[in-house]
């Protein structure tokens, strides 16, 4: 990992701070890039075993329900296959949380991957933030199809993502590979204009 | 435009699958032991039919599983959809 006073935001060449507001107010939707969230890749057969093991490292066993994601104490899992997740966890503690996963799953045929900066992490909230993405992506974003917990890999302006539903704010956080971070922030500033967004710290 | 209803996911839009083409060509045991003919056939040669027709699909831009569908070529309407491995379901 680089120094920490080396290491950038995936969209710090647009000087988001210095637009940051302090107070979002009554903004109708709220933007941020989330700076530095870790992830860890986890792969195996969803047994009793393997799913005890994983709950033992991470406090919290991995959802097995499609398309949701489980959390506690600011990590979380995200289904992202019947044999795949997607962990995240507060920056910089990637690394022991995929050291605790491969000591608990020791001998057990797994896969345990830390690929923290292979993705941008951006902040969608406010009233109009379903509004925002239903501009962009196919899934069935309607309040009662989608909600707090809810995860899915689709598209958004063409762009894989994977959307996170963090509340029924609604606020979501979309991930996106690295090198489409610039253009999807652009669009989502575009298509979020006409609700006049505000730029909030991550 | 149609939905098509990922076996792990749900519906979802036909924008965030693949079609790979028909389902249930199984390799030769022994490609050795085939004629050149033999081997092309089983490399290249697919149906075409108007009508029920199996196939594979990938869900590329969600959870990338493959999975079968028989749909209808003419009217796009799928009949069935079933996990890889599994048999197809009879004909009605
Ligand atoms: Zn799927």
């Amino acid at each position: 990992m680089a120094e920490a006073y080396l290491r950038q935001g995936v969209l710090d060449h647009l000087h988001l701070d210095a637009r940051a507001v302090r107070e979002p107010g009554e903004a109708r939707v709220a933007l941020c890039e989330r700076r530095f969230v870790g992830k860890v890749s986890l792969r195996g057969r969803p047994t009793k075993r393997f799913l005890a093991a994983v709950g033992q490292a991470l406090g919290f066993e991995p959802p097995v329900a499609a398309n949701t994601a489980a959390g506690k104490g600011g990590r979380a899992a995200l289904w992202l296959g019947p044999d795949e997740w997607l962990v995240v966890t507060p920056p910089g503690s990637a690394g022991e949380t995929a050291e605790a996963l491969r000591a608990a799953l020791k001998l057990q045929h797994c896969a345990v991957t830390e690929i923290s900066d292979g993705r941008a992490v951006i902040g969608l909230s406010g009233a109009r933030a379903r509004e925002v993405l239903m501009k962009g992506c196919p899934l069935d974003l309607h309040a009662r199809a989608f909600k707090a917990g809810h995860c899915a890999q689709s598209t958004l302006a063409k762009a894989l993502v994977i959307l996170h539903q963090t509340s029924d704010q609604p606020a979501y956080d979309i991930y996106v590979e690295r090198s489409f971070a610039d253009y999807l922030w652009a669009w989502l500033e575009d298509a979020a204009a006409e609700y006049g967004p505000a730029i909030v710290q991550g | 435009m149609f939905l098509i209803e990922c076996p792990w996911c749900g519906p979802r839009d036909e924008s965030e699958f693949d079609c790979g083409g028909e389902a249930h060509i199984e390799r030769p045991a022994d490609p050795a032991e085939l004629s050149d003919e033999a081997w092309a056939d089983y490399l290249f040669m697919r149906t075409n039919p108007k009508g029920r027709h199996r196939e594979r699909w990938v869900h590329a831009c969600g959870c990338r599983r493959w999975f079968n569908i028989e749909r209808d070529t003419v009217s796009h309407r799928i009949t069935a959809v079933y996990r890889m491995g599994r048999k197809p379901p009879g004909r009605r």
